[in-house]
């Protein structure tokens, strides 16, 4: 928790003044009985009309003090909160901003949105909650049971039996409903999960006429839920009545004990009306708190969860002093991996062991292997998104830990796996952190990319808009401007990670050659699944389970490798993992 | 459909506040209503039931401080006039009030039971019914809606309907004949006094107004600003492998800090307008409270008017507030529910697939050959604008028993088509599609696919044990059949090996399959099926070599002395097919053999020469 607390410390003050503020309003709110009690005892029953008047108005007075206090602390306590949750909001993304793909691999995407925006949101209501309800109920609580024993404290005894039963109620029905509340969660998700297959599945349900199987399958998901449903909310329909005739019968009970002190003259009448709106006070309270516990510990949950991200150790981190200064700025780009191993932290093995090559530039270095061979992970090491755990890669010479990140990262143009395109224009995605824009070298980009013919297509040109994710252009086209992005950079060393795979052969062929003719000079790393793309590079290393099992051409591998035979004869240069747009 | 769903409309705040958000409106209000009347129709005598108990419980706990009262007044009595307390009738009076509360909560708990069941079962039904209805809608609908949507539908939607049927249809009842029931007992003790408490009715209706008005723009600004900034985190997180390549750390956080900062001022005006809601409400509710007490005080004086009555009044108008302002936001809650009614009845509504033949040609599946005829087909895409010319145009060939068709084309050339015709997924625009000599349209779409066994590239396996994936196409496979078929896919050794044998459950997207076995399950399905007519989609996706060649040798086999459609990608397979059917831009532009395709020189030569020399 000390991360998130941590967060929250510069509002302390401001808390510490809700606080007091919200315990003033309780208090002040708690003489609004007495000032009742006052009108009867002394208005009505001794006749007295002055004195309704000078307490009515002095009533007045006060609950207009109480209603200012009350929106002063809502000032205070939506800044709070807002301001909390805006700053926790902005430690998470820039947490995750220094992140790498180790720690984005840990906790994967899906769960680091979650935790910065439903467990942001959870956080958030719970500190507005803890503000309002937090000082609130307990000092209102206290309070009306302080005044409530002052009234009469020959009364108390009724408060504490009315209470007793509450607390036993609520008890008995929380045991009893928690259990299944957790059910519920997980039938709704067993409803999701089933939904979910049947519509990836609709061609093959269809097929194998399997209509009916499926539809009982949902039904008796559905069935189970709804019975659960059923009991929780039969149940939930019992608690309120049962609560309010608790408290009713509680009041009954002051009216009764209260009429026999009446009666020996130990209690006046307008104090017995007061004493059972103390009681109602005390007994609200305490079913507050009590809604607060139930509460708190989901957001306590989310508050881990965060907490988990804010106090991540970074695996990467810069040298003190990089050195950056010490690479000429026309870097070659010739690039030696020295014995280089990686493996993921308490893993087994290695992904990649003792992997050794030299890629000089105006070179292709081709990277091909079966799945899980570590291509990926070879190619994500030159711009350290991961470290090595052993050996070294040399840029020019020097040691790529020694260079900061960002410095390094400048000098690499990487085209990832997954084609991620940005909410924005095709060109501001072409362009992506570009400081100013050249057209020249955009017309390049796109027209290497072999984007063009469709980019000229679209009405808006460079000017087409980008859905988040790319989610309006094709799979292909995604990937022709995720080149684009990495061409327009234009840094010494380039990384094609799997990077053509949604391209028909003649588009691949066309793109390949174009950018041999106008990237001269370069250090060029292709990671490939089809032969057809890396046959021509000027050397292939082929990996096998982490290992270099052979480096060459294609020709000498062909001779010398089996491993790339293998694979040659497997794939008997077929088309691979193609994604038919319409299925 | 990786990411967490983001859901707006459940913004911080949460209480009163939900008065004050613009809540969303149904299209057509009235319709959906009506047509939600008919699933509530079966419950018509439980509906009476509650509200009956409705009216009882509410009826109770209305009257219920008149007796408190009245208690009050006979302890008063004894104090304002000096005599011993009657405890007789103060006990009659306090035995009548537990009485009554008593009613009044079983009333109540009976209403909110009735009204569970009824909500669930609507609930049910509506899930039940959508999940058949998932089965009856034409392929074409799930084209034009994403996963997302309708997975929102079945679970989301019905929820909201749901708990507004749950709360709100008993809530309405209730804050009526409270409000109704309290102002005919303020009448009943005091009309002028009444009259007094009223007066704060429109204040507390102004301020309630003024502050709506107020706040509900930043509370829209405020839902907007959470989707932004949601979105914005999702992007980023999304692509964060990019934003790191290109150094877009801090572009990506002065993006943020933007959206953050605006997000945090509505945010706080927004919880701000919340949260002086009640306060003020309150205050002009004490107004109201000081007014009665001075002039009931001034009543009682007279003597025109008991302690008790006072004590009652002012339990009334504190009451008073609540029913009141759950009435003000009914029309709010109610549309919401349409709305939320109106999406899942959208979905049933759709029209369904075409129905069978009336007088369907009977097939069965073991006396089908497996010959097949293309007889000048045409076909669009549904979807497509209407005058568009149709992608297939006038396609015909035919197929004899056991031969091979590849599909062959470049990447996203529709090759799935003939596939998803065939099998009568999609509607013909012209033409038929003859099986063994008899119009598919003429036989029940039952019986059509049942001649049919298919393994698609996306490989599709459900959440369940090995051995019920295998046996998903029949269930009177015994253990044998599967193990053979199994054997047959060359899956059977696996299988065997892992923990729980043919009993292993294979989890959700089948993480703990490879997408080769995955594969070669499905090709164990088909085994199984053992159908007459084969449909293969060749993929080499990211198979390691073993396993792949295993997948080849099953594929190989299972083709035997079948007619096949293979979506193919290996060169044996497309060389030793009987027809190559060439597709470009969803139409058929060239057919042939390997040799005759070859010698036409045409696009399928370019597409050779370029993929596969």
């Amino acid at each position: 928790m000390k991360s998130i607390l941590r967060i929250y410390i510069p509002f302390f003050p401001i808390i510490i003044t809700t606080g007091g503020l919200i315990i003033l309003q309780a208090m002040l709110q708690l003489e609004l009985p007495k000032f009742m009690a006052q009108i009867i005892n002394e208005g009505i029953v001794k006749q007295n009309q002055s004195v309704i008047y000078e307490t009515g108005i002095l009533m007045l007075l006060l609950s207009f003090l109480v209603a200012t206090i009350a929106i002063t602390v809502s000032f205070l306590a939506s800044n709070i909160s807002a301001k909390g949750a805006a700053r926790l909001r902005a430690s998470i993304f820039s947490k995750v901003s220094s992140f790498d793909s180790g720690e984005m691999e840990l906790f994967t995407t899906a769960s680091l949105i979650t935790r910065a925006t439903n467990d942001v949101l959870q956080v958030q209501n719970a500190s507005l909650m803890i503000l309002r309800m937090g000082f609130f109920a307990p000092a209102m609580g206290i309070g009306a049971l302080i005044m409530a024993i002052r009234t009469s404290h020959d009364l108390t005894w009724t408060i504490v039996i009315t209470l007793v039963s509450l607390l036993f109620f609520v008890f008995l029905s929380v045991a009893l409903s928690m259990p299944k509340f957790r059910m519920l969660q997980k039938l709704m998700d067993r409803i999701n999960l089933i939904i979910s297959e049947r519509l990836k599945g609709m061609l093959v349900i269809r097929a194998f006429l399997r209509e009916k199987r499926e539809e009982e399958r949902f039904e008796e998901a559905n069935k189970a839920l709804m019975n659960t449903n059923l009991f929780v909310n039969r149940l939930m329909s019992l608690m309120m009545p049962v609560m309010s005739l608790i408290m009713s019968y509680g009041s009954v009970l002051i009216v009764y004990a209260g009429s026999k002190l009446i009666d020996v003259n130990k209690l006046a009448v307008g104090d017995m009306m007061a004493f059972i709106q103390y009681a109602t006070h005390v007994v609200m309270s305490f079913l507050f708190l009590t809604m607060f516990f139930i509460m708190l510990p989901r957001a306590m949950v989310s508050a881990q969860r965060i907490n988990e991200v804010l106090k991540m150790d970074l695996m990467i981190t810069d040298l003190p002093e990089p050195e950056q200064n010490h690479l000429p700025l026309d870097t070659k780009g010739e690039v030696r991996f020295e014995k280089a191993s990686f493996r993921y932290p308490d893993a087994e093995e290695n992904v990649l062991s003792n992997i050794s090559f030299k890629a000089s530039p105006n070179t292709f270095t081709a990277i091909v292997g079966g799945t899980g061979s570590g291509k990926s992970t070879l190619v994500n090491l030159l711009p350290r998104f991961h470290d090595l755990t052993g050996g070294k890669i040399l840029i020019d010479g020097v040691d790529i830990k020694t260079l900061s990140r960002n410095y390094l990262r400048d000098l690499i143009s990487f085209v990832p796996q997954k084609n991620l395109l940005m909410k924005g224009t095709v060109l501001s995605n072409v362009t992506y952190t570009a400081t100013s824009i050249d057209s020249h070298k955009l017309e390049e980009a796109i027209t290497i990319s072999q984007s063009k013919e469709f980019v000229d297509q679209k009405a808006e040109g460079v000017e087409s808009p980008i859905n988040q994710g790319g989610t309006n252009v094709s799979g292909g086209q995604r990937q022709r401007l995720s080149i684009a992005r990495a061409l327009y950079k234009d840094a010494p060393i380039y990384i094609f990670d799997d990077s053509f795979s949604a391209l028909d052969f003649q588009t691949e062929a066309a793109l390949r050659e174009a950018f041999i003719k106008a990237k001269k000079g370069k250090t060029v790393f292709v990671v490939a699944q089809r032969i057809s793309t890396v046959k021509n590079a000027n050397q292939i290393i082929v990996l096998d389970e982490g290992k270099i099992s052979g480096i060459g051409t294609h020709k000498e591998l062909l001779k010398t490798c089996s491993v790339y035979r293998e694979l040659v004869s497997s794939q008997l240069e077929g088309e691979g993992g193609e994604a038919d747009g319409r299925s | 459909m990786a990411g967490p769903k983001i859901r707006p409309g459940k913004g911080p705040g949460g209480g009163p506040a939900s008065a004050l958000m613009p809540g969303e409106k149904a299209k057509d209000f009235k319709g959906t209503i009506k047509t939600l009347w008919r699933y509530l129709r079966p419950y018509r005598g439980r509906l009476i039931i509650s509200s009956l108990a409705t009216v009882f419980s509410v009826a109770f706990s209305v009257i219920s401080p008149l007796i408190l009262g009245k208690a009050t007044d006979v302890v008063a009595n004894s104090v304002l006039h000096n005599v011993p307390m009657d405890f007789t009738a103060l006990i009659k009076l306090l035995v009548l009030l537990l009485i009554i509360y008593g009613l009044s909560s079983v009333f109540s708990a009976l209403l909110g039971f009735v009204m569970a069941g009824i909500s669930q079962r609507v609930s049910y039904r509506l899930r039940n019914e959508l999940s058949e209805k998932l089965n009856r809608l034409p392929l074409e609908y799930f084209d034009k809606k994403t996963h997302g949507e309708i997975l929102s539908r079945v679970t989301n939607d019905i929820d909201t309907v749901n708990t507004t049927l749950n709360q709100t249809l008993s809530q309405i009842v209730t804050s009526l004949i409270t409000v109704v029931g309290i102002l005919l007992l303020m009448i009943y003790i005091s009309p002028l006094m009444t009259l007094i408490a009223l007066i704060t009715i429109p204040l507390s209706m102004f301020v309630i107004k003024m502050i709506v008005k107020r706040s509900q723009g930043h509370f829209r600004d405020n839902q907007m600003y959470l989707g932004e900034v949601n979105g914005h985190i999702e992007e980023m997180f999304t692509a964060h492998i990019v934003v790191k390549a290109f150094n877009g750390q801090e572009e990506a956080k002065r993006t943020f800090d933007e959206l953050n900062g605006k997000l945090e001022k509505a945010g706080r005006k927004s919880q701000f307008y919340s949260g002086t809601m009640m306060p003020l409400i309150n205050f002009v509710g004490n107004i109201g409270f000081v007014l009665v007490c001075i002039v009931g005080g001034y009543l009682a004086v007279n003597g025109r008017i008991t302690i008790g009555s006072i004590q009652a009044f002012l339990q009334y108008i504190r009451t008073f507030n609540q029913p009141l302002m759950q009435l003000a936001n009914i029309a709010n809650v109610l549309q919401s529910t349409a709305a939320a009614s109106e999406r899942v009845f959208e979905v049933l509504n759709e029209e369904d697939e075409a129905p069978d033949s009336d007088t369907p040609e009977v097939i069965l599946k073991e006396n089908v050959k497996g010959d097949i005829v293309f007889d000048n087909v045409t076909f669009s895409y549904p979807l497509e604008e209407e005058n568009r010319p149709p992608l297939m145009k006038n396609l015909s060939f035919s197929v004899k028993q056991g031969q091979r068709v590849a599909i062959v084309g470049p990447t996203g050339a529709g090759k799935t088509t003939i596939v998803k015709l065939l099998l009568r997924f999609y509607e013909l625009k012209g033409g038929r599609i003859l099986l063994d000599g008899v119009d598919i349209k003429d036989m029940k779409r039952g019986d059509l696919r049942s001649c049919f066994s298919m393994v698609l590239q996306d490989n599709w396996l459900f959440s369940g044990t090995v051995q019920e994936n295998i046996s998903y196409c029949c269930d009177t496979a015994t253990k044998e059949d599967i193990k053979k078929a199994a054997k047959a896919a060359h899956i059977h050794h696996y299988i065997r090996t892992q923990p729980k044998g043919y009993k292993m459950v294979v989890q959700e997207d089948a993480g703990n399959l490879s997408a080769g076995q995955k594969q070669l399950l499905t090709l164990a399905r088909a085994f199984l099926a053992d159908s007459p007519i084969l449909i293969l989609d060749e993929a080499t996706s990211s198979v390691d070599t073993r396993t792949e060649k295993n997948v080849q040798r099953a594929m190989a086999e299972l083709m035997k002395g079948r007619t096949s459609f293979i979506i193919a990608h290996r060169l044996s397979t497309i060389v030793d097919a009987d027809i190559i059917l060439v597709m470009k831009d969803g139409d058929v532009i060239e057919k042939g053999t390997h040799k005759e395709l070859l010698e036409a020189n045409g696009f399928y030569k370019n597409l050779y020469d370029s993929q596969y020399k």
